[in-house]
């Protein structure tokens, strides 16, 4: 190929010159239509997704303060939801679906969830001090059994959001095949496969315009919670190997990404505690991640549009559950926010989990950030398993 | 003329015969939406209204002489902006389409004149923006 090369050094030249050329992913699918990969991949330089829903596996660690005299916290309570103290001295990682402990959970069903880790993370972003509990066996080092205190995010020393899995590229949509109502991570659904629902933001989101993971890595900087974060690793579950279609883009749930950030950089309406009724509470997380356009195929690839995506439809009345790995059929992005999908020839009403107005407003402000000259780009310093599967399959 | 209230009674007025008076007097079209009737206790009906606007005025001014607290739908069901976050998780469960997602801008937009106030949305939302309040 003749074409475009771009190295993110001089990518990184141009956005700190305020000459980088920066478009959303919705609007690279115009501007390939109209120019074609190669001229879109000279003009462009950085293309931004976004995708704000419940990711689950969220978190926090949290360094609480030494107390006087010193207390070792095996066991802390956060506004008492627990959080793990099995590390040292005051640390606690505090995860996103954990319950408050005087929870009913499912024992009036369906249970409503109401206050968890998640909501935790909200209220310190939202400037609330927070009720801590710690409880230690008592050493000679650390003498203190019991400590009690308030705590804001900003007195904490230390407060890091660490997600192991995080951005799932592509997600199931979710169908009820059975005769009564269930409630699941993916919603309420309806008996008798009245409704489907879906949870990625298709065109927008990061992992699906990078499909073969050639520039998102360990070390990519990203929007994180309203603050800039990394990707660390790559995510638990993250599964390169899952079906392609011709574009090479995944048609189920397949890479994930592990992210981090400074807490307290964050913003409160981009991490967001949810309760997902019957199921449990988690976090609604804000991510966005800048694609630079170093050659043509990138162009190519985030210029994929939610027509040419697709999802499998799962039974989570007896397959997902029962993890038989059936699927009903697959949908496209494009039919799912058109708002019905045609399941076994009859037309059912699709609704999302994820919130595509927030992503989109992800997307362009991590688009201003670039412009302004705020946001250089992070070069991966290792690729993420899959990497190489672009380069086998051509 | 269209139009859903719900009506709040109190002890002094939650034994009389209101209804069957709009109906005879005023000669309104109901549909009881929700109820919650309790001797000697504030209690309050939802109810869809239909007639003549004349006649739909004097009824609701007969309502309140006799000591009725009415109120339209859209104060009692509520969604609050600063919580919401635009998901669509209400739009599967909501029944009549007051709750739905604007296209192309993908936002969840709320229309309290299609509500019937069920409720079913308070606890299927995510960040728990909706608010039913009687």
């Amino acid at each position: 190929m003749a074409g475009v090369k771009k190295s993110i050094q001089e990518i990184n030249e141009r956005i700190k010159k305020g000459e980088a050329v920066v478009v959303t992913a919705e609007e690279m699918i115009g501007i390939v239509a109209e120019h074609g990969a190669e001229e879109s991949a000279r003009r462009v330089d950085v293309v931004t997704t976004g995708t704000f829903s419940p990711m689950c596996s969220s978190g926090a660690f949290l360094n609480l303060g030494h107390t006087k005299p010193k207390i070792r916290a095996s066991k802390v309570w956060i506004n008492n939801v627990p959080a793990y103290g099995g590390i040292a001295a005051v640390d606690v990682y505090l995860g996103a679906t954990e319950p408050c402990v005087e929870d009913p959970l499912n024992k009036i069903y369906p249970g409503e969830f109401r206050y968890g880790g998640g909501h935790v993370i909200h209220d310190l972003l939202a400037g609330r001090k927070i009720h801590v509990y710690m409880e230690g066996y008592g050493t000679a080092c650390y003498p203190n059994k019991v400590v009690e205190k308030e705590l804001s995010l900003t007195e904490m020393p230390n407060a890091i959001l660490c997600n192991p899995r995080n951005a799932y590229q592509n997600y199931n949509c979710g169908i009820n095949l059975s005769d009564k109502t269930i409630y699941t991570y993916m919603g309420v659904l309806r008996p008798h496969g009245e409704n489907v629902t879906y949870c990625s933001a298709g065109q927008l989101s990061p992992l699906l315009n990078d499909p073969y993971y050639q520039t998102i890595g360990l070390g990519t900087k990203i929007f994180l919670g309203g603050g800039v974060g990394y990707v660390t690793w790559y995510g638990t579950q993250h599964d390169p190997t899952v079906p392609r279609g011709e574009n090479g883009v995944v048609k189920g749930g397949a890479g994930t990404l592990f992210v981090m950030g400074d807490l307290k950089q964050m913003r409160p309406e981009w991490l967001v505690g949810v309760s997902m009724l019957g199921y449990g509470c988690s976090l609604a997380v804000g991510i966005g991640i800048p694609i630079p356009i170093v050659n043509e195929d990138m162009a190519r690839f985030t210029a994929v549009s939610d027509d040419e995506i697709y999802a499998p439809v799962v039974d989570y009345s007896y397959e997902y559950p029962m993890a038989t790995g059936k699927i009903v059929q697959e949908v496209s992005y494009g039919d799912l926010k058109r708002g019905s999908v045609i399941v076994n020839g009859r037309e059912i009403p699709a609704s999302p989990l994820s919130s595509y107005s927030k992503a989109r407003e992800i997307a362009e402000t991590l688009k201003t950030w670039i412009q302004k000259g705020d946001f250089t780009l992070g070069e991966a310093q290792m690729k993420l398993p899959g990497y190489e599967l672009m380069h086998h399959g051509k | 003329m269209k139009k859903t209230y719900v009506l709040h009674f109190d002890q002094s007025n939650y034994d009389k015969p209101i209804v069957y008076r709009l109906i005879k007097e005023y000669d309104l079209v109901f549909n009881i939406l929700r109820a919650v009737i309790l001797p000697k206790k504030e209690s309050y009906l939802a109810m869809e209204i239909s007639g003549e606007p004349s006649l739909m005025e004097q009824g609701l001014d007969y309502l309140v002489k006799q000591g009725v607290k009415v109120e339209s739908i859209n104060k009692s069901v509520k969604r609050n902006e600063q919580v919401c976050i635009h998901c669509g998780a209400c739009t599967a469960i909501c029944p009549t389409g007051a709750l739905s997602i604007e296209r192309p801008s993908m936002l969840v937009s709320f229309h309290p004149e299609e509500c019937t106030a069920c409720g079913l949305c308070v606890k299927a939302c995510p960040p728990r923006a909706m608010e039913v309040s009687f």
